[in-house]
C-alpha cells in the first residue's frame, strides 16, 4: 500500500514524537532510580542529548508546516550562532573586523539565499571559491601582516564548518530525485534522525558497555561509539521506506552519515581544544554557547557528504 | 502609548553578543548597588543593563555622558525615557556645579547605578586608570554595595572606529562586593577597585 504524501508525513511525525517521548520518559525514570554518581553523570549526559533531540521534531514540523524556506532560515540562524561561537574562541585582531563583518552580514545571508533558491551551481562554490579568494584580499588591504595566513585560515575555516557545511543540510530537502518529488523534507528528516540516533545510541551504549573513554569526548567510550554507530546504521536501514533508496543503499548511506558525523565530532573536539575552549564554558552555564558548535559538529560533516553522494547517484537534474 | 524602543534593542544586543551574565562573587539582589565596569565599546551600557534580571532593571540606572547620550533624537529618547540614564557633564560648562550631583540625587532616591569609572571608552581587554567619582560616592554612601563587573569580549566585537559590531559571545562577570577599608587613601581605593575588575577578567569560569 502506498501512503499519500500527507499521510506519510503525519505517520513519521507521530512516530518521531512517540520515540522521543518514550526516550525522555525512560531517561527521567533512569535518573530518578539511580543513586550511583558515576552512572548518574552518564545518564545526565544522555538526557541532555534526548532533550536536544526535540529540536529535530521542531525543525521538521516547521518545515512541514511552512515549507523549505522556513527550514533554510532555521539553519541560517544555526550557522550564525555557530560562527559567533567560533569567533569568540578564535583570537582575532581588530584589523580582522572587516573580514568578520563580511562573513556575518554578507556570506551567511548570500549562502542561504542561494540554498533557498536552489542554485546548486552557486552555493556549492560560493564559499570555497569566491569567499576563499575575497577574504584574504580584504584582510591584505588592512596592511596588518602579523600572522596573516593564520588569521585568514581561521576565518575561512569557521565559514566552511559553520556556514558552508551546515547549509548543505537544508539543501538535502531540495535534491530532485525522479519518483520522489515533494518528499525532500522526508529525506532531510531521515538524515537528521540518523545523525541524532548515532549520537544518542553512542552515548547510551557507552553508558552500558563503556570501557575506554574517548579522549575527544569523555561521554563516549570506544566500544559505545562503535556499537552506537552500527545500531544507528541499522535504524537508518529500517527507515529506508522514507527515502528514495533501496534498503541496502539506505544502509550504505546511513553508514556514510554515521562515519562522517563521528569524524565531525572528533575534529570539532580537537578544534575546540586547540583554541583553548574551557569545558565548563562549552558545556554548562552558558545556554546558547553550548548549543551551536557542539550540537552541529556531526551535522556539519555529515551533511555535505550525504548531499554529494545523493546528488551524484540519484539526482535527476539540478 | 509610546512605542518602546528598548526591548528590540536588547533583543538585538542579545543576538549579536549573547550578553550572558555570570554571577561569580555575588548574586542578583535588590540591595542598592553601584555596578562599576570596564568600558570598551558603545554597547557596554545596554549590554550590562540587559544582563541584569528583569526585576532589577527598573531600579538600576546607567550613568553616561551627556555629550554622547544627550544629543537629542532617538538616542536621547531611549536614554531618558526607557533606560533612565543619569546624565553626567563631561564638558563642565558651569565650573561651580559638581558633576557628581545627579549621581548623588539618584542614590538618595534609592536607585542602583551602573558606572564606568574609566570615564571614557578604552577598547582594550583591561581597564585603564579609574577616575575619582567612584571613591567619593563610596565614601558618601557607605550602605551601597560596590559590585565590580567585567565585560568580556566587547572590545573585540566593536573595535574603535568600527561601524558595525561583529557577533561574538560576551559574558558579563559580576564579582564579590568591594569592601571599604577604614582610612584607605583615594589612590589605594581606586587601584583596588580596578584590580577587582581585572581579577574578574582573569577568572575564566
Amino acid at each position: 500500500m502506498q501512503l499519500s504524501l500527507h499521510e506519510t508525513f503525519f505517520a513519521v511525525l507521530t512516530g518521531v514524537v512517540l520515540l522521543f517521548a518514550t526516550a525522555t520518559a525512560l531517561g527521567a525514570w533512569l535518573e530518578s532510580r539511580t543513586s550511583d554518581t558515576v552512572k548518574l553523570a552518564w545518564i545526565h549526559q544522555l538526557n541532555q542529548r534526548i532533550r536536544g533531540s526535540w529540536a529535530i521534531v521542531g525543525v521538521f514540523a516547521l518545515g512541514f508546516a511552512l515549507g523549505g524556506e522556513a527550514l533554510t532560515v532555521v539553519f541560517a540562524l544555526a550557522s550564525f550562532f555557530a560562527l559567533r561561537e567560533f569567533v569568540a574562541l578564535t583570537p582575532i585582531r581588530s584589523s580582522d573586523h572587516w573580514a568578520l563583518v563580511i562573513a556575518f552580514y554578507l556570506v551567511i545571508p548570500v549562502q542561504y539565499i542561494l540554498v533557498a533558491g536552489g542554485w546548486y551551481g552557486w552555493y556549492a562554490v560560493f564559499i570555497p571559491v569566491y569567499v576563499f579568494l575575497l577574504l584574504p584580499v580584504v584582510m591584505a588591504l588592512r596592511q596588518d601582516n602579523e600572522r596573516y595566513l593564520e588569521r585568514v585560515a581561521k576565518v575561512q575555516w569557521g565559514l566552511m564548518i559553520s556556514v558552508y557545511c551546515v547549509s548543505h543540510a537544508p539543501a538535502i530537502a531540495s535534491i530532485e530525485i525522479a519518483g520522489h518529488e515533494g518528499r525532500g523534507a522526508l529525506l532531510l528528516l531521515w538524515f537528521l534522525l540518523v545523525v541524532q540516533l548515532s549520537e544518542l545510541l553512542a552515548v547510551a551504549a557507552s553508558a552500558s558497555f563503556g570501557r575506554t573513554p574517548l579522549r575527544s569526548n569523555p561521554a563516549k567510550s570506544r566500544e559505545g561509539a562503535l556499537l552506537g554507530g552500527v545500531a544507528a546504521t541499522a535504524c537508518g536501514t529500517l527507515m529506508w521506506w522514507m527515502t528514495p533508496f533501496g534498503w541496502w543503499q539506505a544502509a550504505l548511506l546511513a553508514g556514510a552519515i554515521v562515519t562522517a558525523g563521528f569524524m565531525g565530532t572528533l575534529v570539532l573536539a580537537s578544534v575546540k581544544a586547540s583554541l583553548g575552549a574551557r569545558d565548563q564554558w562549552m558545556e554548562g552555564g552558558v545556554p546558547l554557547a553550548r548549543g551551536a558548535l557542539g550540537r552541529l559538529d556531526a551535522v556539519s560533516f555529515a551533511a555535505p557528504v550525504f548531499f554529494h553522494l545523493t546528488v551524484y547517484f540519484y539526482g535527476s537534474a539540478l | 502609548m509610546p512605542i518602546k524602543l528598548l526591548p528590540p534593542l536588547v533583543l538585538l544586543a542579545r543576538l549579536l553578543v549573547g550578553a550572558y551574565p555570570r554571577w561569580l562573587g555575588s548574586a542578583p539582589s535588590a540591595n542598592q548597588r553601584i555596578y562599576f565596569a570596564n568600558h570598551s565599546s558603545h554597547m557596554d551600557t545596554l549590554v550590562l543593563w540587559a544582563a541584569l534580571p528583569g526585576s532589577l532593571r527598573a531600579n538600576t540606572r546607567p550613568v553616561a555622558a551627556r555629550d554622547y547620550w544627550g544629543k537629542g533624537g532617538i538616542r536621547q529618547r531611549i536614554a531618558e525615557e526607557e533606560l533612565h540614564v543619569v546624565m553626567i557633564d563631561r564638558a563642565r560648562d558651569d565650573p561651580a556645579a559638581d558633576p557628581l550631583d545627579p549621581l548623588r540625587a539618584a542614590l538618595h532616591h534609592g536607585y542602583s547605578l551602573i558606572l564606568f569609572p574609566e570615564g571614557t571608552r578604552n577598547p582594550q581587554p583591561l581597564p585603564g586608570p579609574f577616575k575619582a567619582g567612584l571613591y567619593f560616592l563610596a565614601q558618601e554612601f557607605p550602605q551601597v554595595e560596590l559590585i565590580p563587573v567585567y565585560l568580556d569580549n566587547l572590545h573585540r566585537s566593536m573595535p574603535k572606529g568600527a561601524l558595525l559590531p561583529v557577533p561574538i559571545i560576551c559574558t558579563i562577570r559580576f564579582g564579590a562586593p568591594l569592601a571599604r577599608l577604614a582610612g584607605e587613601s583615594k589612590e589605594a581605593f581606586l587601584s583596588r577597585a580596578r584590580a577587582a575588575v581585572i581579577e574578574l577578567a582573569e577568572d575564566r569560569r
